[in-house]
């Protein structure tokens, strides 16, 4: 398979009280052609941050971006703005994960997506307009003509999602790097928008970065999962094998705490303890160890590496070997390999 | 008598055209709705989007102008009381937004953010506020050195905790939850839900619970309305809707739900592909020939459907 895209050793930190700390810390992945790479993890994982550093959209006066991000062959960290320009858009697009703060307030919805068609296509004036009405019906939007006169502030939020959306595939991006890019919509219009990029998959063999923490669209739409934890990749596998074969504890416990339209009313499963704030997350060792007190320090490595597992499937750390859930008979899971 | 009343709700917002901004027409974003909400328990209110719920969620809270229609809250018309701040009723309403970023002032420290309505109506000391926060801040997952920290220093998911914090800070009787767990993954959305069960259980709080997450919402709430186009199409006991579900919309929309097994895409799709044909086909039954939606009609004590 082609790679598009190749990410070594990115750490991206951010300033908080005059130093900085790591929110992406060491990752390294690579994204084929065509394919659907979907990125879960817990909230404050990093997982935006590694987003919007491929991008290159972080304001340097609080951030700053290691390692390297290699787009077609062309280096990304450090490229100079204008070229990056070129990239963004027609090469890599995003759907932003807040809708509102990226549509710009004092522009209509219209005239912001004919603004990305104005730079990456070729077509004139009146067949911008069309085709910006166009792609709101596409992206479900009941009244097109009104909607593309509106300002964002018109819209309900899943309406100003897919008005994001809408100009994010506009230029038909080689890579689409979706943040979070239905949690605003109802599962209708969420399955149409997946059949949406499932068609930009297959029509100009688009490869898609989906940031989600929804397991169903996962399933649904990814071929590779990387599960993130504390700035890290702790696993990655075809979509089959995370669901069948999850090995890391973290993983494991996600899984576990899906509540089930079958079974209202009962507890929800939740992981013990919290993340730590970025300026408390443990910088070596396993990251995933104060989450489970119940187990020996002595499954961890001392500096966690990748265990190959499977075809394609990778998972950070040894204590995935001896790990069982704190409710769990030690016997019946502990050990297994 | 119910904690709050709803009487045929109407609430349009202009369409501004021409050269002169004149008013060439409506959205009609809530269009005739009736529904009540007693202490402790919890409402779903789930739909399409743009279909106006949170426009009927900031109604409550007096955030939109209503066009007709009655708001009445322990037995009381609402409408008086929007805009004075201390009013008891600011107190005992809050509302959970769904747009986080701009429900959360850029240049305040969260601190200031969660501890706003409790110093509007509390006189706590600097340590007893601090410490209010503190706790609330770790109900919602977070540590508690968070407090001095700017909005813009969260990720989406910190940003709809701290939402969620300010909220519960005042203990109100009822919340208007707008999507408040969209942004989270499952661990902490688990933690957060349990915690909004456990306070209603201590304080006889009510929600309005906004979702479009159908598994949330089926945990959370025992009654539950579906909106399509500013109207209700079904509403009713949660339990009797998910295993009856009688409106096209309704059935729609439950087929959509994504499964999280991998295997079964060629099956859902197909599935899907029939309820899709099917809503095509019965149109007629469920809309009239402009496209409304028909007055709720009932079946059981505990379900009602817009058909004709
Ligand atoms: N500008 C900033 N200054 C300081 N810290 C930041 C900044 N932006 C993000 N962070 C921190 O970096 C970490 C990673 O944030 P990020 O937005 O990447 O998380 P995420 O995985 O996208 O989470 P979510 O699922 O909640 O969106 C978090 O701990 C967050 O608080
Ligand atoms: N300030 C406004 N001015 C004009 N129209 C508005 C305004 N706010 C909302 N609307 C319109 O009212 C309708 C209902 O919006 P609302 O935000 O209530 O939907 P919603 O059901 O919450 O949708 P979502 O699930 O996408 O959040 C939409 O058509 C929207 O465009
Ligand atoms: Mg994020
Ligand atoms: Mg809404």
């Amino acid at each position: 398979m082609d790679k598009i895209l190749e990410i070594n050793n990115l750490v991206t930190s951010f300033s908080i009280s005059r130093k900085f700390y790591p929110a992406v810390d060491g990752i390294s992945l690579e994204i084929y052609k065509n394919e659907v790479l979907a990125i879960v993890g817990e909230s404050g994982s990093g997982k935006s941050a590694m987003a919007m550093s491929i991008m290159q959209l972080l304001n340097p006066n609080y951030s700053k971006i290691e390692g390297s991000v290699i787009f077609n062959g062309k280096e990304l960290i450090g490229m100079k703005e204008k070229a990056l320009n070129k990239v963004r858009g027609s090469g890599i697009s995003m759907i932003f994960q807040d809708a509102l703060s990226a549509l710009n307030p004092l522009m209509r919805i219209g005239e912001q997506i004919e603004e990305s068609l104005l730079y990456h296509t070729t077509l004139n004036k009146e067949a911008r307009t069309q085709r910006a009405v166009e792609l709101l019906g596409k992206v479900g939007i009941v009244n097109p003509e009104l909607v593309h006169n509106q300002y964002p502030h018109e819209l309900s939020g899943g309406m100003r999602q897919r008005a994001m959306i809408a100009i994010s595939i506009a230029a038909n991006p080689e890579i689409l790097i979706a943040d979070e890019p239905t949690t605003a919509l109802d599962v209708t219009i969420q399955s149409q928008i997946l059949d949406l990029l499932r068609q930009l998959q297959k029509d100009i063999g688009s490869s898609i970065i989906l940031i989600t923490h929804d397991l169903g669209v996962v399933a649904e739409m990814a071929t590779r999962v990387a599960v993130m934890y504390g700035g890290q990749i702790v696993e990655i596998a075809p979509v089959l094998e995370i669901f069948e074969n999850p090995r890391h504890p973290y993983t494991r416990s996600l899984l576990a705490s899906i509540p089930h339209i079958n079974q209202s009313g009962k507890r929800l499963n939740a992981i013990r303890g919290m993340v730590p704030s970025l300026k408390y997350m443990p910088r070596s060792g396993c990251r995933f160890a104060d989450r489970t007190p119940w187990l020996s320090k002595e499954i961890h490595e001392k500096e966690p590496t990748y265990h190959e597992v499977g075809v394609g499937h990778k998972v950070l750390c040894t204590c995935y070997k001896s790990f069982y859930f704190e409710n769990e008979e030690k016997t019946k899971n502990g050990g297994v390999l | 008598m119910a904690l709050l009343e709803v009487q045929n709700l109407k609430i349009y917002y202009p369409i501004r055209g021409g050269i002169l901004s004149r008013i060439v027409g409506y959205v009609k974003a809530v269009d005739d709705v009736s529904f009540t909400v007693d202490k402790g328990e919890t409402v779903g209110l789930i739909g399409e989007s743009g279909s106006g719920k949170s426009t009927i969620g900031k109604s409550i809270l007096g955030l939109v102008p209503i066009h007709a229609g009655t708001i009445l809250f322990d037995g009381e018309d609402i409408t008086k009381h929007i805009g004075k701040n201390r009013s008891p009723y600011r107190k005992s309403v809050q509302m959970i937004f769904q747009d986080v970023n701009s429900s959360l002032n850029p240049k305040k420290r969260v601190l200031d953010v969660i501890a706003e309505p409790i110093r509007n109506f509390e006189k706590l000391t600097k340590e007893e506020e601090r410490k209010r926060v503190d706790e609330l801040l770790t109900i919602v997952g977070m540590s508690p050195e968070n407090a001095i920290k700017y909005p813009h220093e969260f990720s989406g998911g910190q940003k709809q905790r701290i939402g969620v914090a300010r909220a519960i800070a005042l203990k109100p009787k009822l919340i208007v939850a707008d999507e408040p767990v969209s942004a989270l993954d499952l661990s902490i959305q688990a933690q957060v839900l349990n915690y909004l069960k456990d306070v209603q259980e201590e304080l006889g709080l009510a929600y309005l619970f906004i979702s479009h997450d159908m598994g949330v919402v089926k945990h959370m709430c025992e009654k539950l309305t579906i909106m399509n186009k500013g109207r209700f199409v079904e509403s009713g006991l949660s339990q009797e809707i998910y295993e009856n579900p009688e409106h096209i919309y309704t059935r729609r929309l439950l087929a959509s739900i994504p499964d999280i097994d991998p295997t079964k895409k060629e099956e859902n799709s197909q599935k899907r592909a029939v309820i899709n044909a099917e809503y095509e086909s019965e149109n007629k039954n469920y809309y009239d020939e402009n496209g409304k939606v028909y007055d709720l009609k009932r079946i059981t004590d505990n379900h009602f459907v817009a058909k004709l």
